[in-house]
């Protein structure tokens, strides 16, 4: 396998056409009369990278565990790679939960050949394939070593390659970047392209909206249990008007009365929603009215002001009470 | 064909039992605790013999009686000649002479005052002459040996007889009665070997799962395959770790048995006879092993830290001699309703079952409670799995009141 090669860009306008790795409609689930997942609707095209956007506690966990069969929905219809049951097609899924764990007198290249056994790789196989993935990730010095003697950061790692050693078509991870330092979140990222690349559809959960917005070509933004939206980022960023901010030499004028209602004033400087008419209307009325317009930029949202507009303030406060959390 | 073994594809139950079995089994094998865990049973067996071993030797050392002899030198020399003759037909009842005195002409001796200083180990004392032995000591001492002692003194001035008569011996094996009785103790030896071992071993399984719940694993391995091939896989190589352990202990045993020889107790051979006996024990073991086995790791499954599995072996101890007492007394009454019922009852079925191996020479029972035992193993692994996935791994339908009546607390939905 090699996993240094990657594709930077997304192909989002094909993703329509692919077949779906993941379907699940209206799936619900509720523990001990709390309900953790209410109705969710996700969509996963094969080769996509899936993003499942939420605050801690807003059912991300508990709609992968869903969907990969640890658990079942109480109601509702979960289909993966075409099978009902999720068991069936084990040996085609990989997955990492948030909450990492091996056997810690496992050797290095046998919890991988041990993890891949568990979905079907021959063990022989796996141990082959285990070694050359430490040596291919830098990690060739802990082939024999026991899980117990590796730090956290390494177990992690050889974790994720036990994940991935059975060259899963749809690869699951629950939280990936949680508690691995900025240069293997940017080493994770890399790899998470380069396995899309490859075709593999990929599905992570996170509460850090920047690796989404870096990485994903659709995202879910979950809150409460629901999904308020599913779809492609840029559709998610258009649920926002683009921003505007203009600078003029003139601070008052006829033109002033063609601005937006929402306009508001700071220093030389006014901030507004792209009206529904573009801008061409305004910038004419600018001009006829001798703004003297210094500067004129459009922004478009972001996917954290989306993730505010869509899942609303409290879920984003939560999201990022949670991104604190895990800088800490 | 090359490529999807290769790239391997979905695993059967038994393929992804098979993966968790040879982790487990692998693992514990080759732990440093596993080789404890061997020692284990053998330390009471190395210890009780050396023990016994000690104890005999003071044992002997104490309870050598020693017949004192105080006579004139030639009486003394005759005395010690016949006894020496006639060692081989007396055995041990009479002691070595130990010459206490050798007594001039005319030098008199006193028995008594010699008995009251009390010499160590010294029982009686032979006076007088070969003609007019006198035996002075304790009055059972004196009188057990009256006997040996007159023959000793008869051969001493040549009036005993020359010749001794052989006696032919008969051996008759057993009566019926003793017979039943033979094969009561027999199927309770093998009832009570087989406790002791599924007491010994099926033990361990309650804490199986505390270092998948522990390390986070369980999560892969749910997600990976069904939860029954967990149980099932580790139930499997508990029983291998355990088949392993019975091996050694059944070879140390064996060569105990060899060194020790006729000091073991001779069992009346089963119904069934020995080889069968034997080979349905291991299956019995295997069954029973698996049955209390099934049901541990579900309770077991249930407790999330060592501290509660701890808490729990002890009813679980408590429930295994219950079984065991059921087992013991339908045993004695063959037939019985009772005995039908421990038959069936799948906890105390291999118990029983091994019991009627003893006393009934019938194969196709065990045929039969074979199958029936393996599909309650089936049945309990299933049950097991279904209550681990509901309760711990927090799946099936939600049911409001389930807080309450759940053992252990539930863990937060992220």
């Amino acid at each position: 396998m090699k996993l240094g090669d990657y594709n930077l860009s997304s192909n989002v306008s094909g993703l329509a056409d692919r077949p779906l790795a993941i379907e699940a409609r209206g799936i619900v689930k509720r523990f001990d009369g709390f309900t953790a997942v209410d109705g969710v609707d996700l969509l996963v095209p094969e080769g996509s990278i899936y993003g499942i956007l939420g605050p801690n506690g807003a059912g991300k966990t508990t709609t992968l565990r869903m969907l990969l069969g640890i658990i079942d929905p109480d109601s509702g219809v979960r289909r993966i790679l075409g099978h009902d049951r999720p068991h069936e097609i084990a040996h085609a899924i990989g997955y990492l939960p948030e909450e990492r764990g091996l056997y810690p007198s496992m050797k290095a290249y046998e919890a991988i050949a041990f993890v891949g056994a568990l979905r079907g790789l021959p063990l022989a196989e796996g141990r082959k394939r285990g070694k050359a993935l430490l040596e291919e990730h830098g990690l060739g010095y802990a082939i024999d070593r026991q899980i117990r003697q590796l730090s956290k950061g390494m177990a992690q790692q050889v974790q994720l390659l036990g994940t991935l050693v059975h060259e899963p078509r749809l690869v699951i991870f629950d939280e990936p970047f949680s508690g691995l330092d900025a240069l293997n979140q940017g080493k994770l990222e890399r790899m998470i392209r380069a396995l899309a690349a490859r075709g593999t559809t990929v599905i992570f959960s996170t509460h850090v909206i920047a690796h989404a917005e870096r990485l994903c070509d659709e995202v879910a933004i979950i809150a409460g249990g629901r999904v308020p939206f599913a779809g492609p980022v840029d559709v998610a960023r258009d649920r926002i008007r683009p921003q505007v901010r203009l600078e003029t030499r003139q601070r008052d004028g006829v033109w002033r009365a063609a601005l937006p209602a929402d306009a508001r004033a700071e220093g030389s400087f006014w901030y507004f929603s792209l009206p529904e008419t573009g801008i061409e209307p305004l910038l004419r009325a600018l001009i006829e009215g001798e703004a003297g317009i210094l500067s004129l930029s459009i922004e478009r949202a972001g996917l954290h002001d989306a993730f505010v507009a869509i899942a609303g303030e409290a879920a984003a406060r939560a999201l990022e009470e949670g991104n604190g959390e895990e800088d800490r | 064909m090359a490529a999807n073994i290769l790239h391997g594809g979905r695993l059967s139950t038994l393929q992804a039992a098979m993966v968790i079995a040879r982790r487990d089994f692998t693992a514990i094998l080759f732990s440093r605790s596993f080789f404890f865990f061997l020692l284990g049973p053998l330390f009471p067996l190395v210890v009780g013999m050396m023990a016994g071993g000690i104890g005999q030797t003071v044992k002997n050392s104490a309870d050598q009686p020693e017949l004192g002899i105080a006579m004139s030198a030639s009486d003394i020399a005759k005395m010690q000649s016949a006894h020496k003759l006639l060692a081989p037909r007396l055995g041990n009842a009479l002691p070595e002479l130990t010459v206490l005195g050798q007594l001039a002409p005319g030098e008199s001796f006193d028995p008594v005052a010699e008995m009251k200083r009390g010499r160590a180990n010294l029982a009686a004392i032979l006076s007088g002459t070969p003609e007019r032995p006198v035996l002075t000591g304790p009055a059972e001492r004196i009188e057990r040996w009256q006997g040996p002692v007159s023959l000793v003194a008869a051969q001493a001035v040549g009036k005993a007889p020359e010749t001794y008569p052989k006696v032919a011996l008969t051996n008759f094996a057993t009566s019926s009665v003793d017979q039943a009785r033979g094969k009561i103790l027999t199927a309770q030896a093998g009832q009570t070997l087989l406790f002791l071992l599924t007491m010994l071993l099926a033990g361990m399984v309650l804490s199986n799962l505390v270092e998948e719940k522990g390390n986070k694993i369980i999560e892969i391995l749910a997600a990976a395959i069904p939860m029954d091939a967990v149980f099932l896989g580790k139930l499997l190589a508990m029983l291998g770790v355990s088949l392993v352990g019975i091996a050694v202990w059944g070879v140390s045993g064996g060569i105990i048995g060899l060194v020790a020889g006729q000091a073991l107790p001779t069992l009346t051979p089963p119904a069934v006879g020995w080889p069968l006996f034997l080979g349905l024990g291991v299956a019995y073991f295997a069954t029973g092993y698996l049955l209390l086995g099934s049901l541990f790791l579900a309770i077991g499954s249930m407790a999330t830290t060592v501290r509660e599995v701890q808490t729990l072996s002890m009813p679980v101890t408590m429930m295994q001699l219950l079984v065991f007492f059921f087992a013991s007394y339908a045993m004695s009454q063959p037939g019985s309703p009772i005995e039908i019922a421990a038959v069936i009852v799948p906890f105390s079925s291999p118990f029983a079952m091994l019991a009627r191996a003893a006393q009934d020479p019938a194969i196709w029972p065990h045929a039969a409670a074979l199958v029936w035992q393996t599909l309650c193993v089936a049945l309990f692994v299933r049950a097991g799995a279904a209550m681990f996935r509901k309760r711990v791994m927090q799946s099936g339908p939600a049911r409001g009141k389930a807080k309450k009546r759940g053992w252990f607390v539930r863990a937060p939905a992220s």
